[in-house]
């Protein structure tokens, strides 16, 4: 069995003439939480829908727990469960109809649906026409609706769209727990990295249909620099008194001067340089740019 | 089999708190009522022509089957072609529909069987109520001649030919409904289809059961000419009948083939 959940293997997709996906490999471990990440328009839900066989693969590109998807599209169906774009709900049909509908679909215990509205806490609103739901309450019912069949893994395309933060934070840790407790898999994707930093175990940063960046989330740390941030007194001297000394100078914004970590002893000698000058140090301490800054960094480069 | 079975269950499910499958009850239990209600309340009016009972069931039965099979029937198809589909451009369900571990054919099959099912209720429902509504206003009123003639197999001929003669409409609209999410083009070529084929039915031009909305109209056409020979020997599978069930194969097959390529934009 391979150790991959999910695994694409040099995947293409184009629109008529324009590439959407261009020679993606994911590779999504099993029982990670994987965090898909890219600006709007780069190829997340088009890999999403590749994965689900929405979209026509090539043969021999994607493999869903190492069986090749277009050969074995409806057992690894089984395996799957989804919620692309907005939550694809019956309006006409109250939260509880749409679930049972599911159930009826996948041949599963009626009895399932209550189980799943009280799970995304939806109890109350059971009997409400879906239509009628806020964004939040259709975004439960479709997590709830991907969760049903109690799939191993699962594809999940922005799924805190809409949700107020306590619904984010519940969505968080339904996510942990489910990975954590059940050993599930879950890819989920988002365009912003600070929604998924805290739950991811795994990133994957594409942008115009190219994988930028794939590795756990503390390689992605590792990949950002530390610096040091100094606050003095008299900036102007500080920083002619670092540059003669042969520092380089980051950058000098918000009354603070930025220089790169070289260690702690650099970092005491810088201090007691200053010092001897005349200077009174506010404050000095490395500083790490954040995932966020890191993010935009790398997908600007293409 | 099974997948398609449990679409077929799931389509049911679905939509049976719509209009669609509410009008497949409602319509025939409209159109024999009031045409009931005229015979109760007009007998005496009736009662005057002194027909028979052959001809007295033949003119109550065309009262539902003339408007049934000309206008109704045409619209009603339409209609219900269009919720089938709609219910998924609607709500943005195909994706989810095609995401379920299913064969695709059956959720596709499973839709127009739906569709065709509806269809028969309705028409069912159209014969049950005709002849019943027959042996009531028998009962109340007694000198009716319903009695005299059992119209049972010449009532269960002519809506059969009805249902079949309909299914050409009903896969052009269906195909129509997949490709097109909105109400208006679908019901627009309808309707100018329903026209063109009642216009053409009726001026009896040679090619009018090439034009899928003729053929309803031309199967009862065709019955109304033959009723001097024995109207319980009347053919059933007649031209214009083949003609309808040939578009409705090819359409089917059609369809199923511009669903699966509407999926991969």
């Amino acid at each position: 069995m391979s150790r991959f959940a999910i695994e694409t293997v040099g995947l293409n997709h184009h629109f008529g003439s324009q590439a959407v996906v261009k020679n993606l490999s994911l590779q999504v471990p099993k029982g990670s939480i994987y965090g898909f990440l890219g600006p709007n328009g780069a190829g997340k839900t088009t890999t999403i829908k590749l994965l689900l066989n929405l979209l026509q693969s090539p043969a021999d590109t994607v493999f869903i727990f190492g069986k090749e998807l277009n050969q074995n599209r409806i057992a690894s169906l089984k395996q799957m469960g989804s919620l692309v774009e907005q939550p694809a709900i019956y309006a006409h049909l109250t939260g509880k109809e749409n679930l049972i509908n599911r159930c009826i679909l996948l041949g599963i215990d009626k009895t399932k649906a209550t189980e799943m509205l009280a799970l995304v806490g939806l109890t109350e609103a059971a009997n409400k026409k879906a239509g009628k739901y806020s964004l939040g309450m259709k975004q439960r019912l479709g997590i709830a609706l991907a969760l049903i069949a109690d799939p191993e893994l699962l594809l999940l395309d922005e799924p805190t769209n809409g949700l107020d933060p306590n619904g984010i934070i519940e969505i968080r840790n339904l996510m942990m727990d489910l990975t954590t407790k059940h050993g599930k898999t879950i890819l989920v994707s988002s365009h912003l990295l600070a929604e998924i930093e805290r739950t991811a175990t795994h990133v994957g940063i594409i942008n115009k249909g190219e994988l930028l960046f794939q590795g756990t989330i503390g390689e992605l740390q590792s990949l950002s620099k530390p610096s040091v941030k100094i606050e003095v007194d008299d900036q102007a001297t500080a920083a002619n008194i670092l540059s003669s000394n042969g520092t380089e100078i980051l950058n000098e914004i918000e009354g603070a001067i930025h220089i790169p970590y070289t260690g702690k002893a650099d970092m005491g000698s810088l201090n007691s340089l200053l010092i001897k000058n005349g200077l009174t140090v506010y404050s000095i301490g490395t500083e790490r740019k954040d995932l966020e800054h890191l993010f935009l960094d790398i997908t600007s480069k293409n | 089999m099974r997948s398609l079975y449990i679409s077929f269950i799931s389509e049911f499910y679905k939509s049976r708190k719509t209009l669609a499958f509410w009008a497949a009850i409602i319509l025939p239990l409209v159109i024999c009522g009031l045409i009931a209600f005229g015979y109760y309340t007009s007998s005496e009016k009736i009662l005057k022509y002194n027909y028979n009972g052959m001809m007295l069931w033949f003119q109550y039965s065309s009262a539902a089957l003339g408007v049934m099979g000309m206008l109704i029937l045409p619209f009603y198809v339409m209609f219900m072609a269009f919720s089938v589909n709609n219910i998924e451009h609607k709500n943005d369900t195909w994706k989810t529909l095609f995401s379920q571990p299913l064969n695709k054919f059956s959720i596709y099959a499973a839709k127009y069987l739906y569709a065709a099912t509806l269809l028969l209720i309705c028409i069912f429902l159209f014969a049950l109520l005709t002849y019943s509504t027959g042996y009531l206003l028998q009962a109340l009123v007694p000198k009716y001649t319903f009695n005299d003639y059992s119209p049972a197999i010449i009532l269960s001929k002519f809506y059969m030919k009805l249902f079949l003669a309909s299914l050409g409409i009903l896969s052009v609209q269906f195909v129509l409904s997949l490709i097109w999410g909105d109400f208006l083009k679908p019901m627009g070529i309808g309707f100018i289809g329903t026209i063109a084929g009642i216009i053409t039915a009726n001026v009896g031009w040679k090619h009018a059961y090439l034009i899928p909305y003729s053929d309803p109209t031309l199967a009862l056409k065709i019955t109304k000419a033959s009723k001097n020979a024995r109207p319980e020997d009347m053919p059933i599978f007649t031209q214009e009948v083949w003609v309808s069930l040939a578009y409705g194969l090819i359409l089917f097959i059609v369809g199923y083939f511009i669903l699966l390529k509407r999926n991969i934009k």
